[in-house]
């Protein structure tokens, strides 16, 4: 296991290696002058200069890249133009926002995406399993802010049982942490429990026939031992292995979702930064965000080498 | 079988050659018979029709204000109803519909294209592949729609830089999935023996690689397709796709957002619009999977 997380770690170098170039170069794709465009049309020549000076655009572009990689390793994604705070500072103060509410969808996707997989796939071809494909259809395809808006026509504005937005922080107030992130939890979840349903369910299938659930069933075990112990068991491994691609989707997903429900995390911040040429901010989110995701699927793979014996022998 | 054929005849018949039908035809008869495709097929293609018919069925400009008329609910006169502006949502949804398809069209010949040729080129030269695949999985380690909402940061709001920031989010994921077919293809005998009748690179790629590598990039880009349509209305939604006026259906719902306590056709109707359409490219690629790449079905 050590060997897996080992290997997984080097070849994340690279790709985190590429990720801060791409990251880099986004500044300089900006057609025309950056600094003009950050200052926007009504700055005068000076401010654009000063701009210019502010980023070190106005240094050779191999001194900004080592400058650039000097100050990454420092911690230092510089400062947003927007808030006048240093980027990492902003994003230290929204992320657990934004962890917050991806992992109460994670709770609900987990809970509703599997136990809706694993019955349609005990009850293969009836009306249940039915319902739940056609459920899971629509999970997929609804966009979420849609449903979120939907949501809060009905629930927040029609029935009152909860604010139409805000935020309250969990440790000022759990209780109303959970009321106000409901909604936006269910809406971020949906997708997730569409797709997490379908995979369940088709690896389920793929578990129920194999020969070991028949000598399970032929020696008389109960139904109840066999779906968990046996199939179970064996079908979580290949859902592990989605996880990752579960958190890129709660990360992409809860930009549109706090945005819908003024929460006041990562989402909000970046899109806020994109609207107004915030570009530090938006390198700074950007990178935070993915090498976070980069190590989710680190964390990912070395859980799936834990659960499965199999690729631990591939590895060694 | 026809019943009147004698058994010592299926000998005979069996014995001659079977009318060879081509295998797309035989595709196409089973996608045909697929429920789930006919259904999503038919979902997909009211919105197509509306695209394309948009000049005829929906005669209002969908700019055209008409402040005496705001915020009618939806009757014979205004079949969608009317915005803060008093613009006919018939026409706006209509050619918001225009909007997603060519902006779905486009994403997805990008990545047909320029995806095919990066994961063909990536599977079949292994000298390459390492560097192209780095630079690929870095792309891919982006959480796609902060990707697409930082590039049309750099790029600018229009339509056409929306195509070309979904193009770079979309494309390494198409491209991945090319190169691990052709990966497998190229061991293949058949390729082996091309290559020892002398057939060049080139050749090989187009005339036996690629075809064989076919099926589950269009599945892939049935999804893709629908990828698209989401992403771009939600970056419009959020205000940095397409500016305003605009009548893509996020610019729609986003503009509806304000009224949706007394207007809530504003947002409901491009909201279904936009629900039809991914609910009509999901089932359609569900359908296309199962008949086209049935190993596939496995996985999700």
């Amino acid at each position: 296991m050590i060997l897996v997380l080992i290997r997984r770690l080097g070849s994340a170098i690279p790709i985190l290696l590429i990720v801060t170039l791409i990251t880099f170069g986004m500044i300089h794709m900006i057609p025309g002058d950056p600094a003009a465009a950050i200052a926007g049309i009504t700055a005068t020549p000076d401010q654009i200069a000063q701009i210019r000076h502010n980023l070190g655009l106005d240094k050779p572009l191999a001194s900004q890249l080592v400058h650039w990689y000097a100050n990454l390793l420092h911690g230092d994604l510089g400062t947003s133009l927007l808030l006048g705070q240093p980027v990492l500072y902003a994003v230290a103060v929204r992320l657990p926002v934004t962890i917050g509410l991806s992992a109460y969808a994670l709770v609900i996707t987990l809970i509703l995406g599997l136990a809706s997989g694993i019955i349609a796939a005990l009850k293969q071809n009836t009306w249940i399993d039915q319902a739940a494909m056609v459920f899971a259809m629509f999970g997929i395809s609804v966009p979420n802010f849609y449903l979120g808006l939907l949501m809060i026509i009905v629930f927040a504005v029609d029935l009152g049982w909860v604010p139409t937005g805000g935020y309250v922080a969990f440790a000022d107030d759990p209780w109303g942490w959970f009321v106000c992130m409901t909604l936006p939890a269910i809406s971020l979840a949906l997708l997730l429990i569409g797709l997490l349903a379908r995979i369940t369910r088709s690896t389920m299938l793929e578990v129920l026939r194999q020969d070991y659930i028949r000598t399970a069933r032929a020696k008389g075990l109960p139904q109840r031992k066999i779906v968990i112990k046996h199939a179970l068991s064996n079908a979580l491994i290949p859902i592990v292995t989605v996880i990752g691609i579960i958190v890129s989707l709660l990360i992409s997903g809860s930009v549109v979702t706090e945005t819908l429900f003024s929460i006041p995390g990562m989402g909000q911040l970046l899109t806020q930064a994109v609207l107004n040429r915030d570009y530090p901010m938006v390198q700074g989110g950007l990178l935070i965000l993915t090498a976070l995701l980069v190590l989710v699927n680190i964390g990912v793979d070395v859980l799936y080498a834990f659960l499965d014996p199999r690729v631990r022998y591939d590895a060694a | 079988m026809p019943p009147d054929i004698a058994i010592g005849a299926t000998v005979l018949t069996e014995a001659q050659d079977p009318p060879r039908r081509h295998p797309a035809a035989v595709a196409l008869q089973r996608l045909l018979h697929h429920r789930l495709f006919v259904t999503g097929l038919a979902l997909f293609a009211i919105i197509l029709l509306a695209a394309v018919l948009a000049p005829w069925i929906a005669p209002t400009d969908p700019n055209q204000l008409s402040m005496r008329q705001t915020f009618q609910p939806p009757s014979w006169a205004h079949p969608f109803g009317t915005d803060n502006f008093g613009r006919s949502l018939w026409s706006r949804v209509i050619y918001g519909a225009q909007l997603s398809m060519l902006i779905g069209i486009s994403v997805v010949a990008i990545n047909a294209t320029i995806g095919t040729a990066i994961g063909a080129a990536s599977g079949y030269f292994r000298r390459i592949d390492n560097v192209v695949m780095r630079v690929n999985d870095a792309l891919m380690a982006f959480p796609a729609i902060l990707l697409a909402i930082a590039i049309t940061a750099v790029l600018g709001p229009s339509i056409g830089d929306v195509i070309i920031a979904l193009g770079i989010v979309y494309t390494p994921r198409t491209a991945r999935i090319v190169r691990s077919s052709v990966i497998v293809l190229r061991e293949m005998e058949y390729v082996q023996a091309a290559v020892a009748a002398g057939a060049g690179h080139w050749r090989i790629l187009r005339r036996h690689i690629l075809p064989n590598a076919m099926a589950p990039l269009i599945v892939q880009l049935s999804f893709l397709f629908a990828y698209a349509v989401l992403t771009e209305a939600t970056l419009s939604f959020l205000g940095v796709g397409a500016v305003p006026p605009t009548p893509t259906w996020g610019n729609i719902m986003a503009d509806g957002r304000q009224y949706m306590t007394d207007a809530p056709w504003i947002i409901a109707i491009p909201g279904a619009a936009l629900m039809i359409t991914v609910l009509g490219l999901n089932m359609l690629g569900d359908g296309l999977r199962d008949v086209l790449d049935p190993r596939l079905r496995i996985q999700q």
